[in-house]
């Protein structure tokens, strides 16, 4: 009995075992067969890759767009998905690209930069998407980077970031540095403030920015009262406030990310401290963020971006009553939402400046692209793939929007590796 | 003397944070030896409860009694997360009493259902939950502020240990509950009923969890990853703490809320984190049933 029990679990097992090989040989030939032809069924797909014959049927191209849908990144992300989404609606409703209808393709990274890798990789190889739009932290971006760039993928990051970084497999929609982080210090330096106390999440971007902060602040006569990292996650912050406080800084620089900044504001506001006792100048807090925060515990408190949802410029009334018309009133835009946006109309334009799909063709026409954004009007940079960006601090009031206080005359070129500082040449890149 | 007063006072509030949130898993995991990984959820049901009882004051209740929504939500979040720990006992958990390996991954299974259901009910971004205004303010201790939402959150904690306290040790509810927890054979035995024991136990043990889930919107975000953030401290707490005893709990979250405090004053909040992780599995190697373990004469130690 016992025997045959065992004659019979060894086939069961050998069976699946060789299932399993079938399937995903099967799976793999699929898709070597689908690279290269394309399948005679009613929705023809144009598959581009780097060296397949750009095959368009009139039918439609895949996109991927590859958001954090899950996980503590939610918050922020999920809206960025969403102005992708209504981009590709309007291009789509215009024509398409090339005369072809976009169809977005999305994956969700779960706020963990391990399964963004992964969703990436499928999105290039077995969907065979002809550009990506995707990613919000660092630690993502940096995670994809090299999945990009093995497999000659474009990704479009619509995050601002604290630069140091270049791929030819990556268009950089967000601000880079010396478009968010120097001016808002410089700002700073302008209106008074002395004493700057560094807080952040504990990953790249906050580490790189304090890097470029901490060599910034001794040219501009400011003094460094602390520095700090939490924890993605972090929700107790009695002990660094107290630290804070004990320090007396006039200003507390904040790079921290997620749920933690929920946790921080509340309970700094709690404390007892006010924007008129200690300012807070955040790179990471927009629209989005002050509604899960409170506009109360925010009111009066500094933000630098390049766009706000109260930014006039008449592409901005149009977008905002686009996106609050599909995704409801009590929405809001802010400026990686806005940048997502821009992104798909700029990958629409070099796609149609270079003719194709092909990634080489698309970065290389990509140089020099201009284009009228709710923000500005944008350019790409043909240099590192980066956008002219405007800068603008603002201030947050008691409805949970942002007020412009400055802006910069004219767009700023974008310095991803500083090198038009001086100060900043010591500055090595973290990875 | 400033510096000692505000770690006393950061360190005091933490291990009240802490105790809240582990109290509950205390319960659970002492008396049915069930890992729940959902009990995070349970606090984010009560957080989620409390927006929701917010709601239904801004819109049908006039604006001077907004205010009492905050006593109203205590109390629905204990009885939500009650009944969803009702309900999670009788489905899941009373299957797999005494497998803690497959509890362990069948209540990760669910507290990744409980996260999507929030989201999707809920939508993925925070929720802002106002917090009442007869808790806004500062009392200041010598040289330290401490906010009056965290003494609420001090007495809060110490209330429903007191409760607590009482229920297991006052009253035969109790005696049965900790008979259980010592000898669950023998004490079925002597006609305790175990299974509606287990029922009880564990709705009280999420109801206290969901009552954490309240207090803890007055110092944190609100999201569906809310269990995510204090998951692993309240398992901490127990394990440290020993299981079956609440004095386990209580010293369990002093040691680690005091450790943590005074480290993160030294050094950083992560190094702090990592450190404190340090000391407790220090610790455990020499008392490997935690602090405070009921010792019985059973040859089966369980």
């Amino acid at each position: 009995m016992i025997k045959l029990k065992r004659i019979l679990c060894g086939i069961t097992a050998t069976t699946l075992f060789a299932m399993t090989l079938f399937g995903c040989a099967q799976g793999s030939a699929v898709a070597d067969t689908a690279s290269s032809q394309p399948q005679a069924t009613d929705v023809s797909q144009s598959q581009p890759s780097s060296d397949a014959p750009d095959n368009t049927a009139g039918g439609t191209v895949k996109v991927g767009i590859l958001h954090s849908l899950s996980g503590t990144m939610a918050i922020s992300e999920t809206s960025v998905r969403d102005a992708e989404l209504l981009a590709i609606e309007e291009i789509n409703a215009a024509g398409g690209v090339l005369g072809m209808q976009i169809v977005p393709v999305e994956e969700d990274g779960a706020s963990e930069p391990q399964v963004f890798a992964e969703k990436a990789r499928k999105l290039l190889e077995s969907e065979k998407v002809a550009t990506v739009f995707g990613c919000w932290t660092s630690a993502s971006r940096k995670a994809v980077k090299p999945v990009f760039e093995e497999m000659n993928g474009l990704l479009w990051y619509p995050v601002q970031y604290e630069g140091m970084e270049s791929s030819p497999n990556i268009m950089y929609m967000g601000a880079a540095p010396n478009q968010q982080i120097v001016p808002a210090v410089q700002y700073l330096a302008d209106n008074g403030y002395k004493k700057a106390f560094l807080l952040g999440s504990d990953y790249v971007f906050p580490q790189t920015a304090n890097m470029i902060i901490k060599a910034q602040l001794p040219t501009l006569d400011m003094e460094l009262a602390g520095e700090e990292y939490t924890p993605m996650g972090h929700t107790d912050y009695a002990t660094i406030i107290s630290k804070i406080r004990a320090s007396q800084p006039d200003v507390v620089i904040n790079t921290l990310n997620g749920d933690s900044n929920v946790a921080f504001f509340k309970q700094l506001a709690d404390s007892g401290i006010a924007a008129a006792d200690i300012m807070t100048m955040s790179f990471s807090i927009a629209e989005e963020e002050i509604g899960g925060i409170g506009a109360a515990n925010l009111a009066n408190h500094l933000v630098s971006w390049n766009y706000y949802q109260t930014t006039s410029t008449p592409e901005n009334d149009k977008f905002v009553a686009a996106y609050k018309a599909k995704y409801g009133q009590n929405r809001v835009t802010d400026d990686p939402i806005e940048a997502a946006y821009d992104a798909v109309y700029l990958w629409k334009a070099a796609v149609e400046k270079a003719g194709s799909f092909e990634v080489e063709a698309v970065s290389m026409a990509a140089k020099g692209i201009e284009f009228d954004a709710p923000e500005g009007k944008v350019t790409i940079d043909g240099d590192n793939q980066h956008l002219y960006k405007p800068v603008r601090i603002g201030v947050i009031n008691a409805e949970g929007l942002i007020d412009e206080v400055y802006a910069t005359p004219e767009p700023v070129k974008p310095d991803p590796y500083l090198t038009t500082y001086d100060w900043a040449a010591s500055l090595n890149p973290i990875a | 003397m400033d510096t000692i007063m505000t770690m006393m006072v950061n360190a005091i509030s933490l291990s009240s944070i802490l105790l809240l949130s582990a109290l509950g898993l205390s319960v659970t995991f002492g008396l049915m030896r069930v890992i729940n990984m959902a009990h995070g959820e349970f606090l984010m049901i009560g957080a989620y409860t409390t927006f929701v009882v917010q709601n239904l004051f801004l819109t049908h209740v006039p604006k001077e009694l907004f205010d009492l929504y905050f006593p109203v939500a205590l109390i629905a979040s204990f009885v939500v997360s009650a009944f969803i720990g009702i309900v999670l006992e009788a489905a899941v958990i009373s299957r797999l009493y005494g497998r803690e390996i497959d509890s362990l991954l069948a209540t990760w299974g669910v507290s990744l259902v409980l996260q999507q259901a929030a989201r999707s009910i809920f939508g993925a971004p925070n929720v802002n939950i106002t917090a009442p205004s007869f808790l806004n303010g500062v009392v200041y201790l010598g040289g330290a502020v401490l906010s009056i939402k965290r003494i609420f959150i001090i007495l809060l904690a110490a209330a429903c240990l007191l409760i607590v306290w009482f229920i297991m040790y006052r009253l035969p509810f109790g005696s049965q509950m900790r008979a259980c927890i010592q000898n669950r054979d023998m004490a079925g035995c002597l006609g305790i009923q175990v299974r509606r024991m287990d029922r009880l136990t564990f709705a009280m043990g999420s109801g206290i969890a969901g009552l954490a889930g309240c207090a803890l919107t007055l110092l944190g975000s609100v999201g569906p990853t809310l269990g995510g953030n204090y998951l692993v401290d309240a398992f901490m707490v127990v394990v440290l703490g020993g299981v079956g005893r609440l004095a386990g709990a209580v010293i369990g979250a002093a040691i680690i809320g005091i450790s943590n405090t005074v480290i993160e004053f030294g050094t950083g909040a992560s190094i702090a984190k990592a450190l404190v992780l340090v000391l407790v599995i220090i610790f455990l190697q020499k008392m490997p049933q935690g602090l405070f373990s009921i010792r019985s004469r059973a040859l089966d130690e369980n």
